[in-house]
């Protein structure tokens, strides 16, 4: 019988199987940050234990760093020590680094893709859930905790039990002004956030293979936000396009030999998935959320879920109490509701093609008296990219703050995040209660909603503007 | 890693589902480089409510954790596993744990278990009823067991057998360092390297 895309890369990176037993699987790329690791190294530390595979393994600062005077110490003394102990672990154990300061530093799924690093076929890991990103090139990647991270530090494989496989099909032609980031909110709150819990998912149908590289990676990010540890595309044209050229993509002969090799990397007509999932690309539009996790979304004419018609009363109490955390009303619409803060930037909506279709939205446009607009470039080379083609001012210019990278107020764990009370649209992937700030409220959005409410000051659509 | 065989103790019901691991411990709380002194950031937002269950004397000291389904969903910061053992929690029990918060809990002897959720509902009762209930949960028999009400539930064996030993994972694998070692010499040489750095 054939075989999944998932079950391929699988079977290729088995290197001990046995009954019982989860099986011992090597991983060929390791990307580390300062937030989940440094209690890694103090494990290697403690074991008297080297890196492996120095030359397999990858670090950025990305969660911690302050996203304005990026030249000067962080102000914060616990985040500058984080940084600072990375610093001094990559260079005693031998890893290369891209520190603040570097034109290569971003956040850490910005950059391997960046860089040429991620590539088909690949297990790639690192101690942060949104690795499923990289599975948009057909790579199996998973998120993984601080002690797995000393564990491929350690031996470079990890002891890990077989997913089970769900295909997400999207039929047909998504609708103008329809994003990648529409599609994927879509999906979570069709399977929920518990729906892909032990699966693999892989992304199939003509809507997604029309996607480029970039909104690929948005709807690989989100995988998790559906409890999915792994989201995958099979690779093609789009992806070998993408790839060449890359500072670490194969070269000469040996480009010819991979590409043969990726092309191999999808799944057989005769294999067949444990669940299936079937969309309407036709039947999608804007999604926004209105609750306290990435499954609570809806369309954006719609409004605000009303509780009391929920029967299950464990979910009508989620409902409720997400309503009350957000400080909204059933029945509200969704257009209605205002926001003080938009947030276009993060690991899934902070590439160079969300800042053009954000600054698409604005130019000649002004951003609403009443809203704080941050734009976060997600690596320091798409800052670049984007001053190149001018985007840094078509946004000052309407009125947004232009920062440096890093993962910013997707999590607020550096400055940049929400007051108490205080209200988002965020192009980030988590909605949960204090995600962005404590007391803080998030609406998930794409980043032409983005732009739009940032010019409104509610939520809309770039079709809302005149 | 502490071996865990059964453990018994009094419980907390925590009456909510989707318990995110920004909600066991918010980011800010992520900056520290060490393992422990964590409990101070366990559910840290919830706990500045006076009502919140952990608040609550009558629960003082419980080290079991009866959650509502998908418990620790979200990033897969370890620290959420650190917090709830630094606060004293030996086991969590749930209908359904995301995928990476379980692996987590089950390398660092926090001992998740799954139990149904009609009688995820039923444990609630009785703690409430009465919070000097002892839980225990037996990682030897597979079950969870209270008053008189016994409870299986499933752990793949190797998992079970790792806790029951305390072994340490890294230490399993390096038995299997020649299986490494023949796999990488299979290695196709055009897979990318991150050293020399080329930019």
């Amino acid at each position: 019988m054939g075989r999944t895309l998932a079950e391929k890369v699988w079977d290729e990176h088995v290197v001990r199987h046995a009954q019982g037993e989860p099986d011992l699987l090597y991983i060929d790329l390791h990307l580390v940050h300062e937030v989940t690791s440094p209690q890694a190294f103090d494990g290697l530390r403690l074991a008297g234990r080297q890196v492996r595979r120095p030359d397999l393994t990858i670090a950025t600062e990305d969660h911690n760093v302050p996203t304005t005077n990026i030249d000067q110490p962080i102000a914060d003394p616990v985040s500058r020590t984080q940084i600072e102990t990375l610093r001094r672990n990559c260079a005693e154990f031998g890893i290369r680094l891209h520190a603040m300061g570097d034109a290569s530093q971003g956040i850490v799924h910005v950059i391997g893709p960046q860089l040429g690093l991620t590539q088909p076929g690949m297990t790639i890991v690192c101690g942060d859930s949104h690795t499923s990103t990289h599975g948009a090139f057909g790579a199996l990647a998973f998120g993984i905790g601080t002690s797995e991270v000393e564990h491929v530090l350690a031996t470079q494989v990890l002891p890990q039990s077989r997913p089970k496989t769900m295909a997400v099909t999207v039929n047909g032609v998504l609708p103008v002004g329809v994003t990648s980031k529409d599609v994927i909110l879509a999906v979570i709150a069709k399977i929920g956030t518990g729906g892909g819990q032990g699966y693999v998912i892989e992304y199939r149908g003509d809507a997604i293979r029309a996607l480029s590289m970039e909104a690929r990676m948005t709807v690989c990010n989100m995988s998790i936000e559906a409890g999915a540890r792994a989201g995958m595309i099979a690779p093609d044209e789009t992806t070998f396009e993408y790839l060449a050229g890359r500072p670490h993509a194969p070269r000469g002969a040996d480009w010819d030999t991979a590409v043969a090799h990726w092309r191999t990397l999808v799944t057989d007509a005769d294999a067949t998935f444990d669940v299936d999932v079937v969309l309407d690309a036709a039947e999608l539009t804007p999604f926004v959320t209105w609750g306290t996790n990435p499954g609570q979304g809806a369309p954006l004419g719609a409004s605000v879920p009303d509780p009391a018609t929920i029967a299950d009363a464990g979910e009508r109490g989620t409902v409720e109490r997400a309503l009350e955390y957000m400080g909204l009303d059933a029945g509200t619409k969704l257009r209605d509701i205002k926001v003080d803060t938009v947030f276009l930037g993060s690991c899934t909506n902070g590439r160079i093609e969300d800042l053009r279709a954000a600054a698409a939205v604005l130019q000649g446009r002004k951003v609403a008296d009443s809203v704080r607009f941050l734009v976060v470039p997600g690596s320091m080379a798409v800052k670049a990219q984007a001053e190149s083609e001018g985007l840094d001012r078509i946004f000052v210019d309407a009125g947004a703050e232009w920062r440096s990278a890093g993962c910013s107020m997707c999590l607020g764990m550096n400055p940049d995040q929400l007051a108490p009370g205080e209200r988002s649209a965020s192009t980030s992937n988590r909605n949960f209660e204090g995600r962005q700030g404590k007391g803080g409220r998030t609406h998930l959005v794409s980043p032409l909603v983005a732009a739009a409410t940032a010019v409104t000051g509610h939520l809309s659509a770039p079709s809302d503007l005149s | 890693m502490e071996k865990f065989t059964t453990h018994t103790g009094r419980a907390l019901p925590l009456r909510r589902n989707n318990v995110d691991t920004d909600q066991i411990i918010p980011a800010v709380y992520l900056k520290r480089v060490t393992r422990t002194g964590f409990e101070d950031g366990l559910f840290a937002a919830w706990r500045s409510d006076p009502d919140f269950v952990l608040n609550k004397p009558e629960y003082a000291g419980a080290d079991v954790l009866v959650a509502g389904p998908d418990f620790g969903t979200g990033s897969s910061r370890e620290h959420a596993v650190w917090a709830l053992q630094n606060y004293g929690f030996r086991a969590v029990i749930s209908p359904r744990f995301a995928d990476i918060f379980r692996g987590n809990s089950l390398k660092g002897g926090l001992l998740t278990v799954l139990i149904d959720e009609v009688d995820v509902e039923a444990l609630w009762q009785a703690i409430e009823a009465n919070p000097t209930t002892q839980v225990t949960v037996d990682l030897v028999s597979r079950e969870v067991r209270y008053d008189h009400v016994v409870l299986g539930f499933e752990i793949d064996d190797y998992t079970r057998w790792r806790l029951m030993e305390g072994l340490d994972d890294i230490g399993l694998t390096l038995r299997h360092a020649d299986d490494v070692d023949i796999f990488e010499s299979h290695r196709p040489s055009w897979k990318p390297r991150t050293l020399p750095a080329e930019v």
